[in-house]
């Protein structure tokens, strides 16, 4: 009766309808709006310059734009900078802030991501368990393993500890039966979280002499950033951009529930499996480079769908631009705020993220599932 | 088109569908009836390929086993019992959903695929609906925002699972009407579930009665719909009378 290559509604072929056929006017697909990308890389711009600018030495921002713009390929400008400003800006905090441009973009696009395959609004790296997963993995390479000196294992030692502790999140989330309620989800999380935790610790008691090493890594890195840093994360943080980018309408088709993205042509484990890996490489990167920094993921993505709706078309390229942006700030105000110490950045997103986590917590709804 | 042999759906093992031998000719409208738990759902659901089962299902000839997933989706367009309903999405958004059997794995909506939602929005007077939030909807409203979205699949085959399920008597019609209408302008074959016996016959061309999982009648309603047939399967006792487009089926306290 009808041909696999399917026909339009009143037995018209879908393509036999000229563009033409639409008013100008007409309702556009969700999708990224050119003025919240604009936006976006505005605030990212800002957020670099700033970064790059503030901090023990203060640094002029207009020589800081021209510094950076001197450093793109066959570009020459006299910043007006001194030797020594120069040296702070490029060999102390661009690395820094590249780095903190990084670790955000990852963490606020996993977030994204995990809140869309596990179609719950709760869903972050660290709830899920994911980061302590990554922790425990780069812990037992340092404190079992050898040298750190294949730094680029370090990662993939973090991807390996994410991907057990998601898998082992989402087995006991389910353990409930079909009620698969996102509250279930996240005390599963918990659970995990703290049990691979608790691992963690024991291996450090148990090496006592690594004990400095992992945690100075713990407590985040972004502060003794180099440029090498930058180099080992950068390759995850692409392939991760790449995939979940490339999957956001098949997102916006699982916001309908598996039983009908399935009967819309959809394979919805797959789809949900790639998604999860990539969030959790990504997450991986970040905690490898960065330590634990919590809530990331829930406070870019929830401000962003209150901002501009819930199509995960605009949520995840603006997740990973004021991702970015966001954590460079936080950085800059976790540097900066304590006088002459610094506060460790994942205390400045708590302390930021847990009343949003509340917030979120009470307005969103029950997901049917 | 949909042919059924031998259809038996397992959950759990328990066998929930048995050897269900069901034909649905080009344009035709046949309804699925019979108590709670007699596996209405649950066949549809199979001859949607959506769930695993033994037999042979054939949409159109082809075994719908052996349909790649996106041509099934161009083949047959479901509307389950109560869908889900995404916060925050807006209505055209929805309805474009249904388009995702036409688009690549990793493409965006063509024109010719937004022109389709546009067409189907106006065919059920939802245009003025398009840029709200499908949450912000009355029930009837919204079940004819659901219809819109499989029939924006393009599919020639619809199932409906209890499409009425949720709505007053007036919005009831109004979508059978509705259903009814796109059937005949549009060549489609409905196979619906429903419970309400009177509706269920008024609009089906055949009926089939489910009792736990086996056909127990079939055929046009006035040979479904009777009275020994109903309190057999029902256990209820009911008066058949003679209606102008079925037979109308009402309770009895005994």
């Amino acid at each position: 009766m009808i041909s696999p290559a399917g026909r339009g509604p009143a037995g018209r072929k879908p393509g036999s309808r000229q563009p033409a056929d639409r008013d100008p006017g007409s309702r556009k697909p969700a999708g990224l709006r050119p003025v919240w990308l604009a936006a976006a890389v505005l605030s990212l711009l800002a957020a670099v310059i700033a970064g790059l600018a503030l901090g023990s030495v203060r640094l002029p921002p207009a020589g800081v734009a021209v510094e950076l713009l001197d450093l793109l390929p066959g570009v020459h400008l006299n910043s007006g900078l001194s030797e020594r400003e120069a040296a702070i800006l490029t060999e102390l905090r661009l690395p820094r802030v590249v780095l903190g441009l990084l670790v955000g973009a990852m963490l606020a696009l996993a977030g994204a991501a995990y809140q869309g395959a596990f179609r719950n609004p709760l869903a972050d790296p660290h709830l899920l368990g994911v980061a302590a997963g990554a922790g425990l993995g780069v812990t037992a390479m340092i404190v079992l393993g050898a040298e750190v000196t294949a730094q680029g294992a370090v990662p993939a030692a973090a991807f390996a500890g994410a991907l057990c502790a998601v898998a082992l999140t989402w087995l006991l989330g389910a353990a409930g039966g079909r009620d698969r309620s996102p509250a279930a989800l996240i005390l599963a999380g918990v659970a995990v979280s703290s049990f691979l935790s608790a691992v963690q610790t024991y291996l450090l008691q148990r090496h006592v002499d690594s004990l400095q090493q992992v945690y100075s890594w713990l407590l985040g890195r972004l502060g003794t950033a180099g440029w090498r840093d930058v180099l080992v994360v950068l390759p995850y943080a692409l392939v991760t951009a790449v995939i979940v980018l490339s999957r956001r309408r098949e997102l916006d088709v699982l916001t309908v529930g598996d039983a009908e993205a399935r009967s819309l042509g959809l394979h919805p484990q797959r789809s949900r499996y790639l998604l999860i890996i990539a969030a959790s490489l990504g997450t991986a990167a970040a905690v490898s480079v960065s330590g634990l920094i919590g809530f990331v993921g829930i406070i870019v993505p929830h401000t962003i769908r209150l901002l501009t709706g819930p199509s995960y078309r605009s949520l995840l390229p603006l997740s990973l631009l004021f991702g970015a942006a966001f954590l460079v700030l936080t950085d800059l105000l976790a540097r900066t705020a304590g006088g002459a110490a610094e506060i460790p950045i994942g205390v400045v997103t708590a302390f930021l993220g847990a009343p949003f986590f509340i917030l979120v917590l009470r307005t969103s709804r029950a997901v049917q599932t | 088109m949909i042919k059924t042999e031998a259809l038996t759906v397992r959950l759990d093992g328990t066998p929930v569908v048995q050897d269900v031998d069901l034909d649905v000719a080009e344009g035709e409208w046949v309804t699925v009836i019979g108590p709670n738990g007699a596996g209405k759902s649950t066949a549809l659901r199979a001859i949607g390929g959506l769930l695993p089962f033994s037999g042979t299902v054939r949409l159109n000839g082809v075994p719908v086993d052996r349909m790649h997933r996106r041509d099934r989706a161009r083949a047959v367009a479901t509307v389950v019992q109560s869908p889900v309903v995404p916060p925050g999405m807006l209505v055209f958004d929805y309805v474009l959903l249904g388009r995702t059997p036409y688009i690549a794995p990793l493409g965006r909506e063509s024109e010719a695929d937004l022109a389709v939602a546009d067409e189907v929005l106006a065919a059920l007077d939802l245009a003025p609906f398009a840029g709200r939030r499908l949450e912000t909807l009355s029930g009837g409203e919204r079940q004819r925002v659901f219809l819109a979205r499989a029939l924006a699949q393009g599919a020639g085959i619809l199932l409906l699972d209890e499409p009425t399920s949720a709505l007053d008597i007036g919005h009831q019609q109004e979508v059978l009407e509705l259903v009814d209408r796109l059937r005949t302008e549009r060549g489609l074959t409905v196979l619906a579930t429903m419970h309400d016996l009177t509706t269920a016959g008024e609009y089906a061309d055949r009926m089939l009665l489910l009792a736990a999982g086996r056909v127990v009648a079939a055929g046009r309603p006035a040979q479904v719909l009777t009275e020994e047939i109903l309190a057999e399967h029902y256990r209820v006792k009911v008066r058949v009378i003679a209606g102008d487009h079925g037979p109308l089926v009402l309770p009895i306290r005994t």
